[in-house]
């Protein structure tokens, strides 16, 4: 988060320019909170903060996993499938009880991520095919395995991860924070982490290094196949049924542009977690700010997409394109 | 059909140089030896497959899609993408339902002016502010669906059945549909110009190398910018013809057709990483996705989900092919 800190001992202009470069997305996030402090009413409530907390949950978890793939110069736009899948899975098992139900979907995640992973790494396919084709074809398997239809959830253990809270917490909220301190401290503490940075900012050098780099492929589709299932669980609990043809529908779109919002390069060789995440909530937050100001939800699309046009112009200036 | 003017890869090797060139063949004209075999056997399996009338729907199912085909080749061609081209179809359409009722010529012409200043945006953020591609026009994508549904009121809006505009969607020539003449004629001009003129040739050689391409003096930024301007102004056109044949302009069409458009073009032998490509296999391509739906529709016991299904494991199929046809062409 703080990587890269510029010397703070001058204060002239540009010193300013480049520290808002680096933070363009927590500026851009506290001004909007500001902004809403004093436009829109009843925002300083509880329930604001938990509604907009729980609406991001499943997007900061599929963002994560976009996040590394991106990191590896690659890209996954097979996320929302990935939660489709995980959708029409997860009442089809619970009759096992609810710990089977999760493996299986996490199982059929995992195998989705291997699918992914297995092309990029081993085929040489670019991730943007290959994860298109899961796109395509994943959520029409999810609606055949669903029978086309929505099945209520009625487990209490999995309702709660969806509609539950602990000490106050909302449990999508708490899914959400420990998958940022896992996937953060991967990226920042372990040798995967580096290995991902290696293999996105030069693949062929960080081969000749003798990084693993076919293995750390793998491993970055699969857990972002996993997050997005986890995402699925989510966002099935929260609803109370199974909804393969809508759950995750566009979540890829919102992923892309949280993470690159966040600070990270479309050209891999660096992963940002919390830009990542405070970008998943700036998008949210501007669509409910549009939503409660009955402003036209249409021009909530227009602006995200300047943000993100602006965003991406104001980093480049720091050298990686 | 179409030259390959990236083919300069010297066939050394002696006893070995027909297999590479096999290879090679096969990795650029599979989508059209596919689309032959496909043809043939579904002419033989169903009886009424290769009737007129089943052909024609064939191929005007494919046309707006082509017509974004076309565009998206070029800029794929240039080593760049376009995601923004299913908005603009959206746009397109909202706009030209919109202006019909002043004069009906405005909205054949507007749409794909208008989509066609888009996509010059597009361009200059690329090209200028030097850009990412997908980052520039996913923005596209996410602001102008914005746009379109914010113009349209998030409806659709109904073109009256009387208006002379909707001949240019639901109209015949010679018999054949109107919007097919259309993209017959894009696809030739479209392959002219990518096989036979400099800009076709540049387009190249910026996709081989952007750097290279600069040092040599040719005009990349413009060259570029012309790319997206013409992807936008055909997505813009394709809105139009859309919208003459529903007779609605629909600020929901075009949802994930960048993504159908991609796959066409990927499926035609064309490298995403740029360089490389025809226009001819994207044609193919085009028409091979057209089939397929087709099939899938005569065939009835498949759903729609099934049909998503089919398409996601073809576009695996084809690209595992042509990574293995790749590979093989390098040993």
């Amino acid at each position: 988060m703080a990587r890269g800190a510029t010397a703070r001992g001058s204060f002239d202009a540009s010193t300013v320019v480049s520290w808002v470069r680096g933070r363009g997305v927590y500026v851009a996030f506290v001004a909007l909170v500001i902004f809403n402090l004093i436009v829109t009413p009843n925002f300083a409530s509880v329930v604001t903060v938990r509604t907009l907390l729980i609406t991001v949950s499943p997007i900061i978890l599929v963002s994560l996993g976009v996040a590394l793939a991106i990191g590896t110069e690659g890209i996954d736009l097979s996320v929302g499938s990935v939660m489709a899948l995980a959708s029409a899975f997860l009442p089809l098992y619970l009759g096992y009880g609810w710990p089977v139900a999760v493996a299986v979907v996490l199982f059929v995640g995992a195998l989705a991520g291997l699918v992914n992973g297995s092309l990029v790494a081993f085929v040489g396919v670019q991730p943007i095919i290959a994860t298109l084709a899961l796109l395509v074809g994943g959520r029409g398997l999810a609606q055949i395995f669903a029978g086309g239809q929505s099945l209520p959830i009625t487990d209490p253990a999995i309702l709660w991860l969806g509609q539950g809270s602990l000490f106050g917490v909302p449990a999508p909220v708490i899914v959400a924070l420990v998958a940022i301190l896992v996937v953060g401290f991967l990226v920042s503490r372990t040798t995967f982490g580096r290995y991902v940075v290696a293999v996105g900012g030069n693949r062929s050098a960080s081969y000749l290094s003798g990084h693993p780099v076919r293995r750390t492929l793998l491993a970055v589709y699969v857990i972002s196949a996993l997050l997005a299932a986890l995402a699925g669980i989510i966002a099935t609990a929260r609803l109370g049924a199974s909804d393969p043809s809508n759950i995750g529908l566009l979540i890829e779109l919102s992923a892309i542009t949280a993470v690159v919002v966040g600070g990270t390069p479309l050209s891999g060789g660096k992963v940002r977690i919390m830009g990542t995440v405070v970008g998943a909530l700036l998008i949210q937050l501007i669509t409910n700010t549009f939503i409660s100001n009955d402003l036209p939800f249409t021009w909530a699309q227009v602006l995200t997409a300047a943000i993100i046009l602006v965003a991406v112009y104001v980093q480049k200036g720091r050298g990686n394109a | 059909m179409t030259t390959r003017p990236a083919d300069t890869e010297p066939t050394t090797g002696g006893g070995f140089a027909w297999r590479e060139r096999l290879f090679t063949t096969l990795q650029k004209r599979g989508a059209i030896a596919v689309l032959i075999i496909v043809v043939a056997v579904a002419a033989l399996t169903f009886d009424n497959f290769l009737t007129a009338q089943n052909l024609q729907n064939i191929v005007l199912q494919g046309a707006f899609l082509g017509l974004i085909v076309v565009g998206m080749t070029f800029v794929i061609i240039s080593g760049g993408i376009d995601l923004s081209v299913g908005s603009i179809l959206a746009l397109g359409g909202v706009i030209a339902a919109q202006t019909v009722q002043a004069a009906w010529p405005l909205a054949l012409i507007l749409p794909p002016l208008l989509c066609g200043l888009i996509g010059f945006g597009n361009g200059l953020l690329i090209a200028k502010a030097k850009m990412a591609p997908f980052i520039v026009t996913l923005a596209g994508l996410l602001g102008i669906r914005g746009l379109a549904l914010a113009l349209a009121g998030s409806e659709p809006i109904r073109i009256d059945g009387g208006s002379a505009f909707v001949w240019f969607g639901q109209g015949q020539i010679f018999g054949v549909a109107v919007p097919i003449v259309f993209v017959i004629v894009a696809f030739v001009v479209g392959g002219l110009v990518l096989a036979r003129t400099s800009y076709g040739r540049t387009i190249f050689a910026i996709g081989g190398s952007e750097e290279s391409a600069r040092l040599m003096g040719l005009p990349v930024d413009r060259t570029k910018i012309i790319a997206y301007t013409t992807s936008g102004a055909l997505a813009g056109l394709a809105g139009a013809l859309l919208a003459a044949r529903i007779s609605a302009g629909d600020p929901n069409g075009g949802l994930a057709w960048e993504l159908d458009a991609i796959s066409a073009v990927v499926v035609g032998g064309t490298l995403l990483t740029g360089g490389a490509g025809s226009i001819s296999g994207s044609l193919a391509g085009v028409l091979l996705l057209s089939v397929l739906q087709n099939l899938i529709n005569q065939l009835g016991t498949l759903g729609s989900y099934a049909q998503q299904l089919v398409s996601g494991l073809f576009l695996i199929a084809v690209v595992l092919v042509q990574a293995y046809l790749k590979r093989k062409q390098r040993s």
